[in-house]
């Protein structure tokens, strides 16, 4: 009986923190008319309050066919946030791998202090880094370009901080018996660092991407041409007419990165509780 | 030694490089900044009074300062709740961690469309109020924008915070459980006796992790509410947003300082709660 009583419990939260994506869902699939009546009156346009059907009185794809087939700047703009993610993880995996191994497995003059650095960094808010980036990125004439969003976004440290993490838990004892054998410092990096690792690795992208995919500062100060923006800074403009469209392309926006959740979620839990307590 | 030295630097120069060209040396160049005029020379602390005494700089410091007050005890105590619950929970509970977790992978700005429908005068959280004779408000341009946001904050950061909380319930060893069931403890006398004193460190991770997430909720009220919003959720980062709109980097720079310096507290605090988890 009281477990019962717990499930009802989590079950109402847990369906107060899904609700945004079954309004995303059904809206999707209801037609222009029906969905403007539904909320006509929230636009401005209309007496009463605004409604909602949970399930669509005249299903219709139409919505979802004309975002992909007829709005060429949606796609420009999934495309560029496919470059932002993709470059800014790629970065991040290639610079900071070998540095959150640095980190972890030798032991160097002002490791400490680096390792601080790091933390720092990687808590600071952007507004506190902002004006000093818009500074480099003026200088090294990046800004309004793509590189400007994702090479410091490669720099970033939460990505080094998390695989750090992951690699202290690897056994000292079996580079030592590598070491022994004659593989090398490299050697010991790629075959033994990166395969034990790998689950902090991948921890460390999924959360970074999911950062990535809905960036919206950064695009936001250092971008002034629209059609380098991310999807993340695609801001619907709700009319009567396009109502539907709008709603179908916030559910496009975030089925990657849902689908990145559902996929590595084991992960994405690892690498949350890295920070909480030591593996 | 000294070998080992060299190769511990040699894989983590590339890193460092980048971190110094585009966070470390601008940062410094900005610390010089803060204390001087925009046309140069020397200025001294005037930068920082005048920032200090900015009426919209006070404004926001005290709302973020409040939002962060009121947000994370509730936080807290509900995601503890939900984990605490979650964990001694036989089946479902992954589904149900999933549940909460999502909100994490939902960009701010899918949900925007979302938010204006339903805190809108006219919305559906209205629609539903007066479907049970309740009187609504205009959400969005009242003080009550400022439960909104607080709502955001929780709704998003709800599952990463479970999950923090059920990392710290996992290492806390389950015979001291058992020993305290065999002498007699209720379910309530072993969460305030057992579990509350063993998470103390990770209570102390989760505090610092959540005032620094606590700056990620701008996106929403900015999508939401856009540059000039109601004034009970004007933030800091508004601010910060606004003087870069005015390009005032005399103020700009001060008030980053000034943030970073608060921040670095935090991270210190933080920095040294991690170190004693390693000795212990």
């Amino acid at each position: 009986m009281k477990q019962v009583i717990r499930v009802i419990i989590l079950t109402i939260f847990a369906l107060f923190t899904v609700a945004p994506l079954v309004f995303l869902l059904t809206g999707t699939f209801m037609g222009n008319r029906e969905l403007f009546e539904c909320i006509a009156p929230a636009l401005g346009q209309g007496d009463g309050c605004a409604s909602w059907h949970l399930l669509a009185r005249f299903p219709t794809l139409r919505n979802v066919v004309e975002l992909l087939l007829d709005s060429p700047e949606f796609f420009q703009m999934f495309w560029n946030s496919v470059k932002i993610s993709f470059g800014i993880v790629l970065g991040q995996v290639v610079f900071g791998m070998p540095a959150a191994w640095g980190l972890a497995c030798y032991s160097f003059r002002g490791k400490k202090m680096l390792y601080l650095l790091c933390i720092v960094l990687m808590m600071m808010p952007f507004q506190v880094t902002m004006l000093s980036e818009y500074l480099v990125l003026d200088r090294l004439h990046l800004l309004d370009s793509l590189a400007a969003i994702i090479l410091p976004g490669i720099f970033s440290t939460f990505s080094v901080f998390l695989m750090y993490r992951f690699f202290c838990s690897i056994p000292k004892s079996i580079l030592e018996a590598a070491r022994i054998d004659g593989a090398s410092e490299w050697h010991l990096f790629l075959h033994i660092g990166v395969p034990l690792g790998s689950s902090g690795v991948i921890s460390a992208v999924i959360l970074s991407f999911l950062e990535c995919w809905s960036m919206i500062e950064q695009p936001l100060t250092f971008l002034k041409t629209k059609s380098l923006w991310p999807l993340s800074l695609f801001m619907p403009e709700i009319q009567a007419g396009n109502a539907g469209v709008s709603l179908c392309a916030s559910l496009v926006a975030l089925l990657p990165a849902v689908f990145l959740f559902l996929s590595g979620q084991d992960y994405l839990e690892q690498g949350i509780a890295a920070s909480a307590v030591k593996e | 030694m000294k070998r080992n030295d060299k190769i511990g630097w040699l894989f983590v120069l590339p890193e460092l490089c980048g971190m110094l060209v585009f966070y470390l040396i601008p940062f410094a160049d900005v610390v010089r900044r803060s204390f001087s005029r925009a046309m140069g020379g020397f200025s001294g602390l005037d930068n920082y009074i005048q920032v200090c005494s900015n009426p919209a700089f006070r404004l926001a410091a005290g709302n973020t300062l409040r939002f962060v007050a009121v947000c994370l005890p509730l936080l807290l105590a509900l995601s503890l709740g939900i984990s605490v619950i979650l964990y001694r929970l036989v089946r479902g509970s992954q589904v149900l961690k999933s549940m909460y977790l999502l909100p994490l992978a939902i960009p701010a700005a899918s949900v925007v469309l979302l938010w204006k429908l339903l805190f809108h005068q006219q919305g559906l959280l209205n629609a539903l109020l007066s479907f049970l004779h309740q009187n609504g408000t205009d959400w969005m341009n009242t003080g009550a924008a400022f439960g909104v946001l607080v709502f955001t904050y929780i709704w998003k950061n709800l599952g990463y915070d479970v999950i923090l909380w059920t990392a710290g319930l996992a290492s806390i060893p389950e015979n001291i459980y058992e020993a305290a069931r065999v002498d007699g403890a209720g379910e309530w006398m072993c969460f305030w006796r057992i579990t509350l004193p063993n998470l103390r460190p990770t209570a102390f991770t989760i505090v610092v992790l959540s005032v620094l997430n606590s700056f990620k909720v701008f996106r929403e009220a900015y999508l939401v509410a856009g540059s000039y919003p109601q004034e009970s959720i004007y933030l800091l980062q508004h601010v910060f947003n606004n003087w870069f709109q005015e390009l005032s980097v005399d103020k700009m720079s001060a008030g980053s300082v000034l943030l970073s310096l608060v921040i670095l507290v935090f991270v210190l605090l933080l920095q040294r709660s991690w170190d004693r988890e390693e000795l212990s």
